[in-house]
């Protein structure tokens, strides 16, 4: 099911870094934060599959767009980030 | 500019290229062939890309429809490039992109990254402090428009559309697409008219 624009979500609080090797695109800053969803950009091989040569399923990809204070308890009010964040790291709030 | 590759990094691509080759993965045909895109990419594709979307509302309609498209019409290569994605300054919105995890840029259009770019500096400050960043280009946002980082973390290439520059009424697009530098495409920098 894709998520429709505007649905407040949360990246999941998840290091899989720390359970062995990996590839993930989520950035580690914006783990555990709020964002919403702004596009929808499509569906792509899942990279965390790719880079270790697995079979890939396509996933959504959305472009998730967070206030910027909040993640960095510092900035101006107003200021955001965008960033690609694929579905399975996505949860709703 | 970037120090010469050292002799050890040359054998080592030397030796990923044979064993890429060996396995069949990759061709050196398909290897020059990429290399040659990339080589002919240039930020004065991007350049004249703004410029025309400036002057030409079709133009720019495709632009933000179809990036691949638009960037094909102006002379680049972008078979087998990841999608391009365009980010629209307005009055009250300003945008910056980074990749925070390597250096995602859309090279099929804009040729190589800058070394900056690269850089585990201007990477990590981004999206942390992008109005300290801005500052030391000599970009100066003003308070009321907010700051967009854009971290290209996945499957797109992202290049900014800036907003054309006041006192450029009646340029033609050439003059227009001379404003536009790397920098502008990127959101470090502003075109300026004067």
């Amino acid at each position: 099911m894709t998520l429709a624009l505007g649905t407040t979500v949360r990246v999941k609080d998840d290091w899989p870094e720390r359970r062995g090797p990996c590839h993930i695109r989520t950035p580690h800053y914006l783990r555990g934060r709020q964002g919403r969803i702004e596009r929808v950009l499509g569906r792509f091989k899942n990279p965390e599959d790719l880079a270790f040569a697995r079979p890939a399923p396509e996933r959504t990809l959305y472009h998730v767009l967070f206030e910027q204070a909040p993640v960095w308890g510092e900035g101006a009010a107003g200021d955001t980030l965008l960033v690609e964040i694929f579905e399975h790291w996505l949860e709703p709030h | 500019m970037a120090a010469p590759p050292r002799p050890e990094s040359i054998a080592l691509l030397d030796k990923l290229m044979a064993a890429l080759s060996a396995k069949g993965i990759v061709t050196e045909a398909q290897i020059a062939a990429r290399q040659a895109i990339t080589d002919k990419a240039s930020p004065e594709i991007g350049a004249r890309m703004v410029a025309r979307a400036w002057t030409d509302e079709a133009y720019r309609d495709l632009l933000l429809r179809d990036g691949h498209a638009a960037a094909e019409q102006m002379g680049a290569t972008m078979a087998g490039a990841p999608p391009l994605g365009v980010l629209v300054n307005t009055p009250t919105r300003h945008h910056l992109v980074v990749c925070t995890l390597c250096s995602c840029y859309p090279r099929a259009l804009l040729g190589y990254p800058p070394h900056w770019y690269k850089s585990f500096a201007f990477r990590s400050r981004a999206v942390r402090e992008p109005r300290a960043v801005l500052a030391e280009w000599g970009t100066s946002i003003p308070d009321n428009v907010e700051i967009r980082v854009v971290d290209s973390t996945a499957d797109f290439r992202w290049m900014v559309l800036p907003q054309r520059p006041a006192g450029t009424e009646g340029w033609d697009e050439a003059r227009l697409a001379g404003l536009v530098t790397r920098d502008a495409l990127v959101g470090v920098g502003l075109p300026k008219a004067a």
